[in-house]
């Protein structure tokens, strides 16, 4: 057999130069019996792009490499594993692998994403067999006493979800995924759908079979023109082998599968706006009720899960319930895979069971900030998440110890920011972005967004201080209990927790010009 | 960088028939014409509108909605930015006011020589890497001045 070189495929990867290091591979290799797999990544963002060759002790990797350091990395005997200065040993003994749970995360960044074969020697698969075995019934109670909640950011029990689109009668019925990762510090639905596609359609065929819905999309940002492509690549790979169709892998069940990508707009993964997006509206938010589980896609019970819920599903169908369960804390159950960004030293994603702390998070695992100065501020959960200082860094992940601190997990990216960053501003952004982003639907979020910007430059540049904070913490709540959906009714999250945690930001008198 | 296609209404309905069995088809249709013609050009509506049975109003609600839809072809080549959080944790803030002093126009315009557009983007999900831009539709990440200004040069070409 031919020795296996991995370079990433990864887009994080690729932006690092992948795709140049994988040119000047075959460059050099060729004539040689090498097989050069493009994989996904493993998820250690300062090792990217991450080079690994299959030897007799192991993978070995090398990273970060350039295209420049290839010729001096094959002189030093990288297809041997032998040492060189980039060289970081066996990738899976890297500690910061090594400390991961990883559950939904298993094969991404170790298989070929496009290769079913691979998928199915690490393990793919065995959720489906399973769950034909069991029918939907048994399938839906399996989900719901894994206690999976749903991973996009409002954690809604991904059971109770898929038990009420089962039990509603429709001639149709759909299955969405919400792949419109728009929250920044977030990367793990597209390394997922870049790394390991088929534990999604696997997923996904799974929710079809347990409640009767025969039709599903991929609803993908355009953003990601990559994930695009893999999926896309992927489903068609799945029909071709008759995992999708008439016949899910030669069952009696029927379940076919479409990628749609977005159109950069951040409220389509609200889900009743990402449905409006897929029927080929405006991407206006709608009321609930009714819900999607009742009138979803196009008026039929639909179920809408995020990336990182189906692609869970597989795991908890193969191993059991318990198995999941056993991880976590309280009502956080399994594992959560974190991402790491921002101003850190070692990012990217971080599997691992619910209840690590905050602060475990960013000095341990995270290292601290890039540019060596101390940690001020992490913000989880997005642009809709709160801004955490150091003195809660003992919170530990779990949906609810975040709410009680007035936070969320959301999707549970994890940006880092160092001792530079100016809160005020970033308050200002957080509206500002709302501003931007509002469907305009509410009046809350589409006005008290705009009015929030104009406040809080009123607060900067130091003109009624104590009336505006008030004017600021008022237009919070009524953003926060007025607005329709979560884009204004959490942007006060941001907002509120700068303001609480970091007043002296916003106290600071009149600016100086040009202060930076 | 691509090459774009003059408006033809021909080839504008064979867009819309290409998606006639799709569910929803609207998003896809429009992103077709955006990738023929650099954007969805005006008579483009009434086509669609008539097609998909809905009235031209409904069709400029949803182009006008989205962010990515233009109305205009950009310039020759495309630069976003990165200008959510976890960039501007990373120093993104002083690479995007960089850009904009180097070319002379504000994110979310066009440079006079219809050379390059440049646009803010919020979140690449390269946000381990950041800052980072895609030119072209290429991706970039960890970027410095240095690279920044290489991104800005390629422009030139």
């Amino acid at each position: 057999m031919s020795a296996r070189l991995y370079i990433p495929r990864d887009a994080a990867a690729v932006a690092c130069g992948a795709d140049e290091v994988a040119a000047v591979f075959a460059q050099a290799l060729r004539g040689k019996d090498v097989t050069v797999v493009r994989n996904g990544s493993r998820g250690l963002a300062w090792l990217e792009p991450l080079v690994e060759i299959e030897t007799a002790a192991g993978r070995v990797g090398y990273g970060p490499v350039s295209a420049t350091d290839v010729p001096a990395l094959l002189d030093a005997g990288l297809l041997d594993g032998r040492p060189h200065a980039l060289c970081v040993g066996r990738v899976g003994d890297i500690p910061w692998l090594k400390r991961q749970t990883r559950l939904t995360f298993a094969r991404c960044g170790v298989t070929d994403p496009l290769s079913l074969d691979d998928y199915r020697t690490h393990g793919g698969m065995k959720g489906l067999e399973r769950a034909v075995a069991l029918g939907p019934d048994a399938i839906v109670e399996e989900v719901a006493q894994s206690g999976l909640r749903g991973r996009g950011g409002a954690g809604f029990p991904t059971g109770i979800k898929w038990k009420t689109v089962a039990q509603t009668q429709a001639p149709q019925k759909y299955i969405v995924c919400n792949a419109d990762e728009g929250d920044s510090g977030t990367f793990a639905d597209r390394m997922i759908m870049e790394g390991d596609p088929f534990v999604l359609i696997e997923g996904m065929a799974i929710a079809g079979i347990a409640t009767g819905a025969t039709k599903g999309f991929v609803y993908i940002r355009s953003e990601y023109p990559h994930a695009i492509a893999v999926m896309t690549a992927a489903v068609k790979a799945a029909r071709a082998a008759g995992l999708l169709g008439r016949s899910v892998g030669g069952s009696t069940y029927a379940f076919d599968l479409e990628v749609r990508s977005g159109a950069g707009a951040y409220v389509c993964g609200e889900e009743t706006s990402l449905l409006e997006s897929l029927e080929g509206r405006r991407g206006i938010v709608r009321a609930k009720p009714p819900l999607p589980a009742h009138k979803g896609l196009f008026g039929r019970p639909t179920v809408i899960n995020n990336v990182l819920s189906f692609a869970a599903v597989p795991f908890i169908l193969a191993e059991g319930a318990k198995t999941y369960a056993d991880f976590g804390v309280g009502r956080s159950r399994g594992t959560m895979p974190i991402q790491l960004g921002g101003n850190v030293r070692y990012g990217g994603l971080f599997e691992t069971a619910f209840g690590i702390t905050l602060g475990e998070l960013v000095d341990d695992v995270g290292g601290g900030c890039f540019t060596g100065r101390p940690v001020k501020a992490v913000q989880v959960g997005g642009p809709l998440g709160a801004y955490f200082p150091r003195a809660l860094f003992d919170t530990p992940f779990d949906y609810e110890a975040f709410a009680r601190r007035d936070g969320l997990i959301g999707h549970a990216g994890v940006v880092v920011f160092d001792d530079t960053v100016d809160m005020a501003k970033q308050a200002r952004f957080a509206m500002e972005f709302c501003a931007i982003e509002s469907c305009g639907k509410c009046t809350p979020c589409r006005i008290g967004s705009t009015r929030g910007v104009e406040t809080v430059d009123r607060i900067m540049r130091g003109e009624d201080r104590a009336k505006n904070l008030e004017v600021l913490a008022d237009l919070c709540n009524t953003m926060k209990f007025g607005s329709l959906c979560a884009l204004g009714g959490f942007t006060p999250y941001p907002v509120m927790s700068a303001l609480t945690h970091f007043p002296e930001d916003f106290h600071a008198g009149p600016r100086l010009e040009a202060a930076e | 960088m691509a090459a774009f296609r003059a408006w033809d209404t021909e080839l504008a309905s064979e867009i819309v028939a290409n998606h006639a069995g799709q569910e929803g088809p609207l998003l896809p249709i429009l992103h077709e014409m955006q990738e023929t013609f650099g954007c969805v050009p005006e008579p483009a509506v009434p086509l669609i509108a008539q097609a998909l049975n809905l009235s031209r109003a409904e069709v400029h609600g949803v182009v006008t909605f989205y962010h990515d839809f233009r109305r205009e072809p950009p310039g020759r080549h495309v630069l976003k930015l990165c200008r959510a959080e976890a960039c501007q944790a990373a120093g993104g803030d002083a690479l995007a006011a960089r850009a904009e002093s180097k070319l002379g126009v504000p994110l979310g315009e066009t440079t006079a020589d219809g050379r390059v557009t440049v646009e803010a983007t919020y979140c690449l999900g390269l946000c381990a890497v950041g800052p980072s831009a895609m030119i072209d539709g290429r991706v970039v990440a960890r970027l410095d001045e240095k690279r920044l200004d290489a991104l800005i040069a390629e422009t030139n070409s």
